[in-house]
């Protein structure tokens, strides 16, 4: 009696089951798809700012350099370098420092605290010194403050709502719940909304200025 | 390079009313959960298409219980063309989101996708029941825009502003209706996210020992693959549908141009452009007819392959026509657009890409008659359903190949051609993917065969009613009749036309009585059908190895290990006609 071929359609098998391709867990691969879908919103925004920015002849460009992009800048280099307190909070948990870890977490929370504070004063600014709102201006290009607070907005809410995501975190690291991946995994978010500010800084901000 | 991982899918069996079928995260009871939100949508979308085409070759008619149901809408009995025009848009956002994208994706493959790569459960059992809740949430939201004043939106499923962006003032259900219909949607997109991440997390992780890519079963390669397609398609509608909620209620303008009047009054905005919506909607849009689509293409793979005792013709080409199809997808959005207002250059862009869909699509149906060639084929009815999915594909895509030519586009768009193709392709192909879903899986979902018979009565029958429903629309389409008008009895050119619409009527009515024997057939054989044994169709997949149905862990604790391909039926020299994917050995006949 011999055996059949029992391999007709597909050759011989590589896959061992049991464990994850590119050695990344399921939690990981969710938020990298989570980031992935999320960029596409970001994107869409930033698509629909561009084609309306492209669609109106006089797009106004009130910021000077100071204080407005002096103050943004001020506003990226906090939140950028909470995305390296971030770092140092991932690889203190790799190495099994876990007490190190909450303290660089709970910089990255203070980082983006600090952001959202210095975030809020600015659209207090231009809301109430300079009269830029959603709606309207002085300019009279009601698209540059509806487009401005839709963006920053949107993003402003990702920044808070990723520190109360590392509140959770730190908690639980300090009880000895989460793993160091789950530490990794909620670095991803927060490095992606930094990235996010990356685009949203130069596209709004810096082409913003009065020249 | 790979690691070991924990099952973090595991979880015991939960006690309790409400853990278990109500809050539950076993993936076969929230599938379940998911196939019946859709299968009480079908009907709520249906009585409102019945309505619809009443209307229209009634348009003077006095029914007393419309008043009840709409007092203002129906004031006397006879409906208003903004009552007619909010039935629409409520039948077109049912009908696509919460039956089409619920019902093959969420509904089936939530239930079948695990068991098919034999796995214990999704990846992220907690986020599967939070997403089902959240359709759900979407749905009683979207519903009670009925209930408010002004009742519900008028804009159509596909909520194009001005109209859909300047409130109260273009109309009743313009209100406080439409802004649910926005909350609604951004629900449902949130709700998707989270199914579309557990889909992928799932098919890349949790694949049993041996489950290579390429023995997946095609209905998994198309649950992938239309997840892929949710990932980014609902990502954009949700921003699409954030910058429409703020026009409507923060007084932006991004898509209100200048200058807009609207029922005599001048609008305070500025600046914005109606077309952004469109580009951001139909990025989504498109993509979402292959969310609706690709899961009965994937099934009906299958199923051909299970009734013909062949394996699928051309396994790998069918796996790249759906990756195709998905990627070709997202750069086609222009063609819905070709009216609007587009550079004629892009408009033959999106023409080309557009016809080049086809060609996948071709590979598909070329590989599905290649399956049934020379085969001693099992009529059963999932084969039926799936037989008449390949024929409504054909047809609703030849009609497809015209409307991508925007020469002739211009001609067909605003008339019941778009209508009679749309709903051949994407509605009634769809559905009949959910049909012989519904028959094929049945007896693995409740344990329980459903009647052939009936089947077969409700196939014979529904299959002729969407025939005679929508191939007049191509006709009276070419004739020039506009779609979205609710009375054609204003309009003398249409007068000739008005003997072929009484004709659509009936058949919907004929249609619509026909789906009550399904949901008799259904109702009935979950508690009094002939018991199902464990593989009744003879079929190679996991899902056929388990009980029916199967326990809490799908495998009893034990993951299977799979050898072979899932279509191999008829291998020469095997005993059986059919070789069950764990099955490590052949025995043959000397």
């Amino acid at each position: 009696m011999a055996e059949a071929r029992s391999e007709t359609l597909v050759p011989a098998s590589a896959w061992g089951g049991g464990a994850s391709p590119f050695a990344m867990n399921s939690k990981k691969l969710g938020m990298w798809l989570f980031i992935i879908s999320d960029a596409l919103t970001f994107s869409a925004l930033l698509v629909a700012y561009t084609y309306l920015r492209l669609a109106t002849p006089n797009w106004p460009t009130p910021f000077h350099f100071s204080p407005s992009i002096l103050f943004a800048s001020l506003m990226t280099f906090v939140l950028l370098s909470s995305s390296l307190t971030m770092v140092m909070g991932v690889h203190a948990m790799n190495h099994g420092h876990r007490r190190r870890a909450v303290g660089w977490i709970l910089a990255t929370m203070a980082g983006g605290a600090a952001f959202v504070i210095l975030h809020a004063t600015e659209w207090r600014h231009l809301i109430v010194d300079e009269g830029v709102t959603p709606f309207s201006n002085p300019w009279n290009e009601p698209l540059f403050g509806a487009t401005f607070f839709a963006l920053t907005g949107l993003h402003m809410t990702h920044v808070i709502v990723g520190v109360l995501y590392l509140g959770v975190i730190a908690i639980g690291v300090g009880r000895g719940k989460f793993k160091p991946e789950d530490v990794e995994v909620s670095g991803l978010y927060w490095h992606f909304v930094d990235l996010v500010w990356m685009f949203i800084f130069p596209l709004v901000y810096l082409m913003s200025v009065h020249i | 390079m790979s690691s070991p991982v924990t099952h973090h899918a595991v979880h015991a069996a939960p006690k309790g009313f409400l853990r278990r079928y109500i809050f539950s995260t076993d993936h076969k009871v929230i599938g379940k959960q998911y196939y019946l939100l859709a299968l009480f949508s079908v009907f709520v979308g249906m009585l409102l298409s019945v309505l619809m085409r009443y209307h229209m070759i009634y348009p003077d008619a006095k029914v007393s219980w419309f008043e009840k149901l709409w007092p203002t809408g129906a004031a006397g009995g006879i409906m208003t063309p903004e009552l007619y025009l909010s039935l629409m848009t409520m039948h077109g956002t049912i009908m696509v989101f919460f039956v089409l994208t619920t019902a093959p994706q969420s509904g089936f493959g939530n239930y079948f996708l695990p068991l098919q790569i034999g796995a214990e459960d999704m990846a992220f059992p907690v986020i599967n029941m939070l997403s089902f809740w959240t359709t759900f949430a979407a749905l009683v939201v979207l519903l009670a825009a009925f209930f408010v004043p002004g009742g519900a939106p008028l804009s159509g499923w596909t909520a194009y502003p001005p109209l859909s962006a300047v409130g109260e003032i273009a109309g009743p259900g313009q209100g406080t209706g439409q802004t649910l219909w926005i909350l609604s949607i951004a629900l449902f997109c949130a709700a998707s996210l989270m199914g579309a991440i557990n889909f992928i997390a799932t098919t890349i992780d949790l694949r049993a020992k041996g489950m290579t890519l390429m023995r997946m079963p095609l209905t998994c390669w198309a649950w992938f693959v239309t997840a892929i397609l949710s990932l980014l398609g609902f990502a954009v509608l949700l921003a699409a549908g954030i910058l429409l909620l703020l026009d409507r209620t923060a007084g932006t303008s991004f898509f209100l141009p200048a200058g807009l009047v609207v029922n005599d009054q001048i609008l305070n905005h500025k600046g914005g452009s109606p077309l952004l919506w469109q580009h951001l909607f139909w990025f989504f849009g498109h993509p979402e007819v292959y969310i609706a689509i690709l899961p009965g293409m994937g099934l009906t793979s299958t199923v051909l392959s299970v009734f013909a005792r062949k394996p699928i013709f051309g396994y790998r080409a069918m796996v790249y026509a759906i990756l195709a199809i998905g990627f070709l997808g997202f750069l086609v959005w222009g063609h819905h657009m070709f009216v609007s207002g587009m550079n004629p250059y892009t408009g033959i862009a999106f023409s080309v890409l557009t016809m080049a869909i086809g060609v996948p699509s071709a590979i598909k149906t070329f590989n599905w008659i290649g399956t049934l060639w020379g085969a001693r084929i099992r009529f059963t009815t999932p084969m039926l359903f799936a037989l008449g999915f390949v024929s409504l594909f054909v047809t609703g895509g030849i009609s497809g190949i015209f409307l991508g030519q925007p020469a002739l586009d211009l001609y067909l768009h605003d008339t019941y051609f778009v209508v009679g193709h749309f709903h051949m392709i994407m509605g009634v192909a769809a559905i009949f993917g959910i049909f012989a879903g519904t028959y094929y899986w049945f007896p693995k979902m409740y344990g329980r065969m459903m009647n052939e018979t009936l089947g077969k009565i409700h196939f014979y029958l529904t299959f002729i009613g969407v025939y005679a429903i929508f191939t007049p629309m191509h006709f009276v389409g070419v004739a020039g009749n506009p779609r979205r008008y609710p009375n054609f009895k204003e309009f003398e050119f249409l007068g000739e036309l008005l003997p072929v619409h009484t004709f659509m009527t009936h058949a919907a009515f004929f249609t619509a009585a026909a789906q009550l024997i399904f949901l008799f057939n259904f109702f009935w054989s979950m508690k009094k059908g002939a018991k199902a044994p464990v593989n009744p169709w003879e079929a190679t997949t996991l899902e056929w190895t388990v009980p029916s149905p199967p326990p809490h862990d799908n495998f009893g604790g034990r993951l299977p290990e799979v050898y072979r391909g899932a279509y191999e039926y008829s291998v020469p020299g095997a005993e059986k006609d059919y070789l069950m994917q764990n099955e490590p050995a052949v025995a043959v006949k000397e």
